[in-house]
């Protein structure tokens, strides 16, 4: 796999923080998003191991020392039965869901490998997970729930949702974040206000 | 105290939505005070009508199941957050493509889906009102086009909409009453690609302003508009109706989901019953209207049923719940050369509306497409569920973020009748049964966004976009209640009055009888004007309290 650079090694959106793009509300919501960390409340123990290995091949951080946590705003998420205001008619309740896929790529990787999903080195665990995701991973636990319609609609649509509501992805990608109440001046392309992530070329010169 | 947990327009005030902190006077009616008008939905139908008649000098009461927010206050910049502003009430979504709901389509706050619309704020092309004479598909509206562009241009007027001083599609229209906002890089790329294949384009009509009105300053272009809008550019109807409703003597309850529409052994209305602050309550009235939209409206008459009315209210033609219609909300995206920065400025800052007014095309009814700027979740979201890249690769892809442009969709979809609302067994926080939503394209549906998918791939190609990969989605709901012009294959009369019930009405979306290829929000919102002079005109004849012999006689 080759390496991935960050195209805006030197943006920080939180450096923002104290400017007029953030405003109170949005400093309260972040604040809570950074420091307070749900606790395991809804999954076990194992299932909650499990998740957290799911999450790390789903998007991997090997350049963070404090990776972005994905998998307790799962949990708790489940814990408070918050729903996004709709579900398939095929697929069964989220809660029941979730725990079915956690219980059936364990069941794959005994299947395939003879140990649980947590033991399974990085290369092993995407071919399960590539193998749910092309419905082909074994087990009774699935049922009728379409495999690939878990994957990609709600395990990877969320732990997108998760990675990329944090400041760390923001800057990551160049996002400008916050802007209320000062918003933008320069709409073209290839011009950024001051307070916008530097230009590429701008860093090479 | 959160206004999600508790009701704020209480004891004869209502929160001020210009005014951190700030209260307007509300009068209050008791529940025993037969009003004239209990409106459900305090949306683009719902609050418009609150405010039109609570001026004609009527006693309304307009309820809310959502928050009733100050959004200089309540909103963050923050997509998480903010999905407070979507209805996250369990719902099934059935049938071959089942729709997305939620974020997709449906509001749940004081405002309704307004406040989180992204503001394109289009006109319906005149001939989609005569869709079955004029074009051959669909039905007929029982409104003249005529009649309704008087109508957008008060709505325009109403939400102060911002547009360009000549519009390229369609028949001549006055001055947009402020002026264009400037077009982002985005929609640059849109311009570019519209020139290279010989169309033409417009500068979105937007209902966020580009001068300042009231206590609103202009939009600051932060590009978090279908968060909610916290700097009250928005002209959203909870900053432009709502108060006008609140000023003139209407009462607004938020957080207050009503169940059921009361009627009598008469077959009249007579109220509703509605949840709020803990218990159970009844509000008399001599009209009712719902205005919950294309799903909560059926689910509502459904949910009314009665030994007399046993399939549901103003149902005896079987067409509440039915014929459903979505837009779909097919995409082009690439990557290009320069940085495009997609987050700065409405979502939607240019929009080509050819194939609306082109008929020489293998498909009935037509589409809109335009630029596009989704926030990071968003489009994460959206591109994940559409290419199921994960893995490195996938924050590989997301670090172009900056240099993406897309060509989206507002597609016109047919009226079907299997596609509807019916109740499912599940039931909500509130001990009602919850909506069970169908929904499936028909081959028309489907040449429709396969033609807009070429089409779209090669003007984003000339336009210098590479490695370009689609996306499908739906957006919008209309349909579900369809007006008409007889009893017997409609729910409702032109004027949104239910032909079971002289005394209940409906003015939202649902009445819609076909989609068009825009969205829908002004023609709500034009549509609850027209119904709000209906209503006015009726009572002065004295035919509120009973259908007018000339209207049964028409109707028949």
């Amino acid at each position: 796999m080759s390496r991935f650079q960050p195209p805006y090694p030197g943006y920080d959106v939180l450096a923002k923080w104290d400017t007029p793009s953030w405003n109170d509300p949005t400093r309260r919501v972040v604040a809570e998003r950074l420091t307070r960390v749900p606790e395991r409340r809804f999954f076990d123990p194992h299932e909650w191991a499990t998740l957290h290995a799911v999450c790390d091949r789903l998007i991997p951080q090997p350049d963070r020392l404090e990776p972005v946590p994905i998998a307790p705003f799962i949990d708790d998420k489940l814990h408070r039965h918050q729903s996004d205001g709709w579900r398939e008619e095929s697929m069964p309740r989220m809660e029941d869901a979730w725990r079915r896929f956690l219980k059936g790529i364990d069941e794959a990787a005994q299947a395939r490998y003879g140990r649980p999903f947590v033991d399974l080195g990085p290369e092993w665990r995407d071919l399960v997970l590539r193998a749910v995701q092309k419905r082909e991973a074994e087990g009774g636990a699935w049922g009728d729930m379409d495999q690939k319609t878990f994957f990609e609609k709600s395990l990877l649509r969320e732990a997108a949702g998760i990675y990329y509501a944090h400041p760390a992805a923001w800057s990551e990608i160049g996002f400008g974040g916050p802007a209320s109440p000062r918003g933008y001046v320069r709409l073209v392309a290839d011009r950024r206000d001051p307070w916008e992530a530097p230009l590429e070329r701008e860093d090479e010169a | 105290m959160s206004a999600e947990d508790t009701p704020r327009a209480v004891h004869g005030r209502a929160p001020d939505v210009f005014r951190r902190g700030g209260w307007v006077p509300m009068r209050c009616f008791d529940d025993e005070e037969e009003v004239d008008f209990a409106i459900v939905g305090t949306g683009a139908g719902g609050g418009t009508l609150a405010a039109r008649l609570a001026e004609a000098g009527f006693s309304v009461v307009a309820f809310d199941v959502g928050a009733f927010y100050r959004p200089l206050e309540d909103f963050a910049s923050d997509e998480r957050e903010q999905s407070k502003l979507y209805w996250r009430d369990e719902r099934v979504s059935g049938g071959e493509h089942p729709i997305s709901l939620g974020s997709n389509n449906s509001g749940q706050s004081v405002g309704g889906s307004t406040v989180h619309f992204q503001m394109v704020t289009l006109r319906f092309r005149p001939e989609w009102f005569k869709a079955r004479t004029k074009l051959g598909y669909g039905r007929d509206w029982p409104v003249g086009w005529r009649e309704m562009w008087g109508y957008y241009a008060k709505a325009e007027a109403a939400m102060a909409i911002s547009g360009p001083i000549s519009y390229p599609w369609g028949p001549p229209r006055g001055r947009y009453p402020y002026r264009a906002h400037e077009v982002n890089a985005a929609g640059q790329v849109l311009v570019r690609g519209a020139r290279a294949m010989g169309v033409a384009w417009a500068p979105t009509p937007l209902a966020t302003i580009s001068a300042p009105r009231g206590l609103a300053h202009p939009c600051v272009y932060r590009g978090f508009c279908k968060s909610g809008c916290s700097t009250n550019a928005k002209q959203s109807v909870l900053v432009t109706y709502i108060p006008r409703a609140l000023k003139a003597g209407a009462e607004v309850r938020d957080l207050a989901m009503v169940g059921q529409i009361e009627t009598d052994d008469a077959g009249r209305a007579t109220g509703v019953v509605y949840y709020r602050d803990g218990r159970w309550r009844r509000q008399r009235a001599r009209n009712v209207v719902a205005a919950g939209y294309s799903i909560e409206t059926p689910r509502l008459l459904l949910n009314s049923a009665t030994a007399r009315f046993p399939d549901g209210l103003a149902n005896s033609s079987g067409t509440v719940g039915t014929h459903l219609m979505v837009h779909s909300n097919h995409a082009v995206w690439g990557e290009m050369d320069e940085e495009i920065r997609w987050y700065k400025g409405p979502p939607s800052m240019a929009v080509c509306e050819h194939w609306n007014y082109e008929d020489q095309k293998d498909f009935h009814g037509g589409y809109a497409f335009m630029s596009q700027g989704p926030l990071p979740v968003d489009y994460a979201q959206s591109f994940v569920s559409n290419t199921g890249v994960w893995g490195m690769e996938l924050r590989r892809r997301m670090a172009n973020y900056n240099r993406m442009a897309g060509l989206k969709i507002v597609g016109e979809t047919m009226p079907q009748e299997k596609n509807g609302v019916t109740l499912a067994e599940e039931r909500d926080r509130f001990g009602l049964p919850v909506a069970r939503v169908t929904f499936g394209y028909c081959d028309n549906d489907r040449r429709l966004y396969e033609h807009s998918l070429r089409f779209m791939r090669r003007m984003l190609k000339a336009a210098g976009a590479g490695d370009l990969f689609e996306t499908e989605s739906t957006a919008h709901l209309m349909g579900g209640c369809p007006m008409g012009f007889k009893p017997d294959d409609s729910v409702t009369d032109a004027d949104g009055r239910t032909w079971d019930i002289d005394n209940l009405w409906i003015c939202d979306g649902s009445l819609f009888p076909t989609a068009g290829g825009v969205n829908p929000s002004l023609t709500i919102v034009a549509m609850a004007e027209r119904i709000a002079d209906r209503i006015v005109a009726l009572a002065g004849r004295g035919e509120l309290e009973r259908r007018g012999r000339r209207l049964g006689a028409l109707a028949g």
